[in-house]
């Protein structure tokens, strides 16, 4: 029994910046990836993805390919092991695992074979060399709006499709000042700098894996369920993750292969996604069409607002990316509507990416509300001040906390805001014309149910485990701050081991949740065994353990419209001849909970505000209706910002904790990425006096917009 | 892979001499990685266009997917994992530590072997795309965060750690400088 | 990737007759463009003849006050230059515009003048690319094409050329020398890169067998007041969606001499003479660079999505030359 565990004050480990446990690791090569696991005997497998959009395997001469050197199989839809046909994982039914099951082609990129060889490069040639024909079929990949194919379902995944209170037509024509306008977002890829990369190998009757993955238990449980395997005889491990952004949060073929091929081959299978396939079996954000419609009064106030989004999906599986639930929460207006419609295309399947829904809708809407603001004539944040909802404007619900004005004041303050000239296209600098834009943004807060075991151990340290994910969150961190916190002991004395499917049942890192989800567990267990050794329980040999469930705690949360806000601002400089737009600088404020470890939180919310930049500026994946697939599937024709593209970005807080909460955390990974697009575009608007509604905005589309 | 497509080469690896047999085909990058266990340098696109491969090539950053292992023979490389100075750290590797200059890390060993290149190519005075005026009479240019923006920009950081990295590639430098 | 041979030559007769001996060898030179499309099996090479050892990388003066450049020199030595920063500044800079400074560190001049186009058709496999297949078809020309050739092109192709530093070296008048087993040779690089035609598989005017030694590089005095401008989608590493060399010599006002060249624009650098008649000569203003644009841009043939690079070039044009003209007054 050690003294600093019971009594005295609580210690601060939350609140004060700390940095990353696994920092020496990460700076000296010394942390393990996924493809950075070493086995004896290690086979390599490698995908070879269809070349038509649309149609059936009609033949693959393997025999061919084994006669290659090195080559130990060839995985195909005419050998390969059965899985669960009607498979349903974490999020639903999911027809993009029923790999090599069936020789359909539903998209060009779709995996037709895996080569396994001795080294990466015996499979790589016979895979590049493996000779498939198809039957093709006439594919359809051409998303636009006014598709005869489009429809609107009854439910997303996200809440229902379509929400309308009051009359939009009336109150449009009542209006004094209408905003309709159409906005487009490209195809977007989350790209990861880790390509998803699995290991795996039977060991004693268990299936030991090591995968990228975002939720170590959720994948590991989804692949049991998959191969038809008794849950407990999977293990799989996820200790550090190379990005994610939802790509990672989903069972994926290269990890449905290793375990097929080292079931198969009976030795360790390395299957690891090039570069290229990377933009084809992994999801992606749909392209979206917007409109937005907005009527107010001259005063600003909105009596009409209407968001419908057309986005695209898979002809394997339904998913919508839900950009017209942003306006749901955020302005009312008397007669209200948001509509999500999709698409059924020849191309993969989409899937949840950094604010998913958010960020397309997020730009059409703050897009919009600035157009309005300049018909009336009102400063941008006063526009959105005086729109300011008492209640959820489609729930009706109570908002748990709205510190969104609060968020502008601070912002405004600190970007220097006040006395901003609204007349767009007179500030020159050389050959560059210069404004700023604003926008808001909001992220729903919540918390999903997650299991945790925290033990105390003789010599005074405690380990707390939980299957939480660090894909670069800072996760391992700030839970360890949280359960030094709650122990009431320094953070050195705590050891929070993470991404270990055995560790049992947790939320994995996405929505925002990860780190709330996973710190309330390790609270609730950490807090009662500071309570039991409080009371003088003793330590055994191998430890004292308190596990904990947050299921009732979190299925038990009051209903009330629960949010993080913030406020975006951006300089900009765009040459109106050449097309270029650098970014000048960024701010970002938010409110969004209680900042566990300020030194991670602010590199969290500034990466979001980059990816905001990024998907202003750069990102549009560039689809072929001719051959079906993309033009630009790798890294110098796909554009994420570059170290030159970013300018100096700020990101702060202020005071924001969740009642709800134990520790009063929200969630950040998200809400960075809302609103900074927008806040981009709107400042291209005052910079220049043109409004682009289609992202991103090329060089091209600058040269060629009529100034005005 | 036959007698003629492999061969027996040495690669001298952070100061160490490492004899094997290559297929010709073998990348310095995968022979680092599945071949000497040095994992810390990462395969990000394999085509060069992220830089998480970023090693030291006799001295000057170069990335290891797009060099042949064979042809790395009698140079000296030098990886993440040979930074650091025993257990001390080096500068840039404290400053990325102590400023958050990663998130995911995955970029991190090729963001920390450009740095390193970064500041002996602008000690050489060598100019960048955004240095205002080449010449020599000019002199070198101050290592200022454009500078460091544009020379960082072949490392591609998806998390956008950018502003972060800037930050600790500007103290290191003064660490190092000083 | 399919196996190949490896060797090392140890001079430059070494490397010419590795290279005669097996039809399907290719010289190796910083490795950053071959080895990637050998990955992506667009270059399937038998033989790799590593030209590292050769003596080729030094970059010296030459009798009449210009500079020779081997072959294997490489780019970031070649920026680096004090010679080329303070006679060829925009040579430079191109070379500095060009790719990462990883990549520069790797890439060699010989290597970089021989690189093979981005265009997503011919890095792609599923798509007709007659540089990659030919008689398959260009899938550029009714399919994604917003950054390719605005000028020159085909209807059999119309990817643009990738590099940077040809861009300069076209604007300064630069030529390529090689060897071959029959002897040296030498070609300008105006006649370097054939035209497109109906061969766009056929990238190059060296003879078969040949290897480059090296580029030299005319004494040129308009070169020591130049620029190089890249407009790309990213403010760096990314190839140009247009870009320019320009040098000039203005005298009270009056152009004496002006050298043009283009990137992003064609199948090669493209130097633009048109444009370099009309204004020399002429009053150093924004109206007569405007219309020496549209002297060289009146023969362009935009495709559908690519028009906006005629007013992006134009916009290059009368921005560097101005800004030169103010370099020369000072």
């Amino acid at each position: 029994m050690t003294t600093a565990t019971t009594g005295g004050p609580a210690t601060r480990a939350v609140g004060t910046p700390h940095v990353r446990l696994e920092g020496r690791d990460k700076v000296t090569g010394a942390a393990r990836y996924a493809a950075d696991h070493p086995a004896d005997g290690l086979a390599h497998g490698w995908i070879v993805p269809s070349t038509v959009a649309r149609g059936r395997v009609r033949s693959l001469d393997d025999a061919s390919a084994l006669k290659m050197p090195g080559v130990l199989a060839v995985l195909h839809h005419g050998n390969a092991s059965r899985l669960t046909e009607d498979f349903v994982g974490t999020f639903g039914p999911d027809a993009t695992t029923q790999v090599f099951q069936h020789d359909r082609v539903p998209y060009l990129g779709w995996p037709v074979a895996c080569v396994v060889a001795e080294t990466p490069e015996q499979a790589r040639e016979a895979a590049e060399t493996l000779a498939v024909t198809y039957a093709t079929e006439p594919h359809d990949v051409d998303f636009r709006p006014g598709h005869p194919g489009a429809y609107t379902p009854e439910e997303m995944a996200v809440g229902p499709a379509c929400t309308e209170k009051g009359d939009v037509e009336a109150e449009l024509a009542a209006s004094d000042v209408v905003v309709d306008a159409h906005y487009s977002t490209a195809e977007e890829h989350h790209s990861p700098m880790e390509p998803h990369a699995a290991m795996a190998r039977w060991d004693d009757g268990r299936l030991e894996v090591v995968d990228s993955t975002q939720g170590a238990y959720a994948t590991a449980r989804d692949l049991a369920l998959l191969f038809g395997l008794d849950p407990a005889s999977v293990h799989l491990r996820s200790e550090h993750v190379g990005g994610g952004f939802g790509c990672k949060a989903q069972v994926r073929p290269h990890l449905i292969l290793a375990v097929m091929a080292t079931t198969l081959l009976g030795r360790p299978v390395r299957v690891v996604l090039t570069r290229a396939q990377m933009f084809t079996l992994i999801g992606h954000r749909s392209p979206t069409a917007q409109r937005v419609r907005l009527g107010a009064g001259a005063d600003g106030r909105l009596r009409a607002l209407e968001h419908t989004a057309l986005s695209a999906t898979s002809t394997v599986r339904e998913f919508i990316e839900p950009s017209a639930q942003y306006g749901r929460s955020m302005y009312d207006a008397d007669g209200h509507r948001t509509v999500h419609s999709v698409v059924r295309l020849d191309v993969p399947t989409p899937t949840y990416m950094r604010a998913p829904g958010e960020a397309p809708g997020s730009f059409a809407l703050e897009c919009a509300l600035d157009e309005l603001a300049e018909r009336c004539g009102l400063d941008p944040i006063a526009l959105r001040a005086r729109n300011e909802p008492a209640v959820g404007p489609v729930s009706g619900l109570p908002f748990a906390g709205r510190r969104l004005l609060d968020c502008f004041a601070e912002g405004a303050r600190r970007f220097g805001w006040d006395g901003r000239d609204p007349r767009p296209g007179v500030r020159r600098d050389g050959r560059w014309l210069v404004g700023t834009g604003t926008a808001a943004a909001t992220f729903f807060t919540g918390a999903r149910p997650s299991t945790a075991a925290v033990t105390a151990h003789a010599d005074g340290t405690f380990t707390a485990r939980i299957a939480a994910a660090d894909i670069g969150t800072g996760a391992r961190t700030a839970l360890t701050q949280l359960a030094a916190d709650a122990l009431e002991v320094t953070p050195g004395r705590v050891r929070v081991l993470i991404a270990d499917s055995d560790f049992g049942d947790a939320w994995l890192a996405g929505g925002s949740m990860g780190t709330r989800s996973w710190g309330w567990a390790i609270t609730l267990a950490a807090r009662e065994l500071r309570e039991r050794l409080a009371l003088g329980e003793d330590i055994p040999p191998d430890g004292l353990t308190v596990r904990s469930d947050t299921e009732q705690a979190v299925n038990s949360l009051a209903a009330y419209e629960r949010h993080a806000y913030g406020a975006q601002f951006a300089e900009v400089a765009v040459d109106p001849g050449s097309g270029e737009i650098r970014v000048r600088r960024m701010l970002g404020v938010f409110a969004a909970g209680r900042i566990v470890n300020p030194l991670t939180a602010r590199s969290q919310l500034t990466g979001g505000m980059i990816w905001g930049l990024s998907m202003a500026l750069h990102e549009e994946a560039v689809r072929d209706t001719a051959t079906g697939g993309l033009v630009n599937t790798d890294l110098a024709g796909y554009h994420i910002a570059a170290h030159a593209d970013v300018p100096a970005v700020e990101a702060d807080w202020i005071d924001d904790p969740d009642p709800d909460d134990p520790v009063g955390i929200k969630g950040i990974g998200e809400i960075g990425g809302v609103g900074s697009a927008a806040a981009i575009v709107n400042a291209v608007w005052h910079a220049t006096g043109v409004r682009h509604r289609d992202l991103p905005i090329r060089p091209d589309r600058v040269v060629l917009m009529p100034r005005p | 892979m036959t007698a003629s497509t492999s061969g027996v080469i040495t690669l001298h690896v952070n100061g160490e001499p490492h004899t094997l047999t290559v297929d010709h085909r073998t990348t310095l990058l995968d022979a680092l990685r599945e071949r000497l266990g040095l994992t810390g340098t990462k395969k990000g696109c394999d085509q060069g266009q992220c830089g998480a491969c970023t090693v030291l090539l006799d001295g000057r950053r170069a990335v290891a997917c797009l060099q042949l292992a064979v042809a790395a023979e009698d140079r000296a490389i030098t990886t993440i994992e040979g930074v650091a100075d025993g257990g001390r750290l080096h500068p840039v590797q404290q400053a990325f530590i102590e400023l958050d200059g990663y998130q995911c890390g995955y970029c991190t060993p090729g963001q920390i072997c450009s740095a390193l290149g970064v500041l002996d190519e602008h000690a050489a005075g060598w100019p960048s795309a955004v240095t205002a005026d080449v010449r020599p009479e000019a002199g070198p240019p101050a290592l200022t965060d454009d500078e460091i923006r544009e020379r960082m920009s072949g490392n591609l950081c998806r998390c956008g750690a950018y502003t972060a990295i800037v930050r600790a590639v500007a103290q290191a430098a003064k660490v190092v400088s000083a | 990737m399919r196996e190949f041979r490896y060797r090392r030559a140890a001079d430059v007769a070494d490397a010419l007759a590795l290279l005669e001996a097996e039809p399907e060898a290719r010289p190796l030179g910083g490795g950053t463009n071959l080895v990637d499309l050998m990955k992506t099996g667009i270059e399937r090479p038998a033989l790799l003849v590593d030209l590292r050892d050769l003596p080729l990388d030094r970059i010296t003066p030459t009798a009449d006050g210009g500079l020779r450049v081997g072959a294997t020199v490489t780019n970031s030595d070649l920026a680096a230059h004090p010679q080329v920063r303070l006679h060829f500044p925009a040579l430079a800079q191109a070379v500095l515009a060009g790719a990462s400074g990883q990549l520069r560190n790797m890439a060699t001049v010989g290597g970089n003048l021989l690189q093979r186009t981005r265009c997503g058709y011919f890095t792609g496999a599923a798509a007709p690319c007659n540089k990659r297949l030919p008689g398959s078809g260009c899938a550029a020309l009714t399919g994604e094409h917003h950054n390719h050739a605005v000028l020159g092109a085909s209807p059999h192709c119309v990817a643009v050329h990738p590099s940077d530093m040809a861009v300069a070296l076209a604007a300064f008048d630069a030529v390529v020398t090689y060897e071959t087993p029959g002897g040296p040779g030498e070609l300008p690089l105006a006649e370097f890169y054939l035209p497109v035609g109906s061969t766009p598989q056929l990238e190059t005017a060296l003879p078969p067998g040949a290897l480059i030694t090296g580029v030299v590089l005319p004494p040129a005095p308009v070169a020591a007041v130049s620029r190089y401008r890249k407009v790309r989608e990213r403010a760096s590493y990314a190839f140009a969606i247009g870009s320019l060399a320009a040098a000039l010599d203005v005298r009270d006002g009056i152009v004496r001499e002006v050298r043009l060249a283009f990137g992003a624009v064609a199948s090669r650098p493209w130097r633009a003479r048109q444009a370099e008649r009309a204004l020399t000569g002429q009053h150093a203003d924004a109206v007569a660079f405007a219309a020496a644009a549209d002297a060289e841009l009146a023969a362009a043939r935009p495709l559908p999505h690519n028009g906006y690079k005629l007013p992006l070039l134009r916009d290059l044009v009368v921005g560097v030359l101005t800004e030169l003209a103010e370099e020369a007054a000072r």
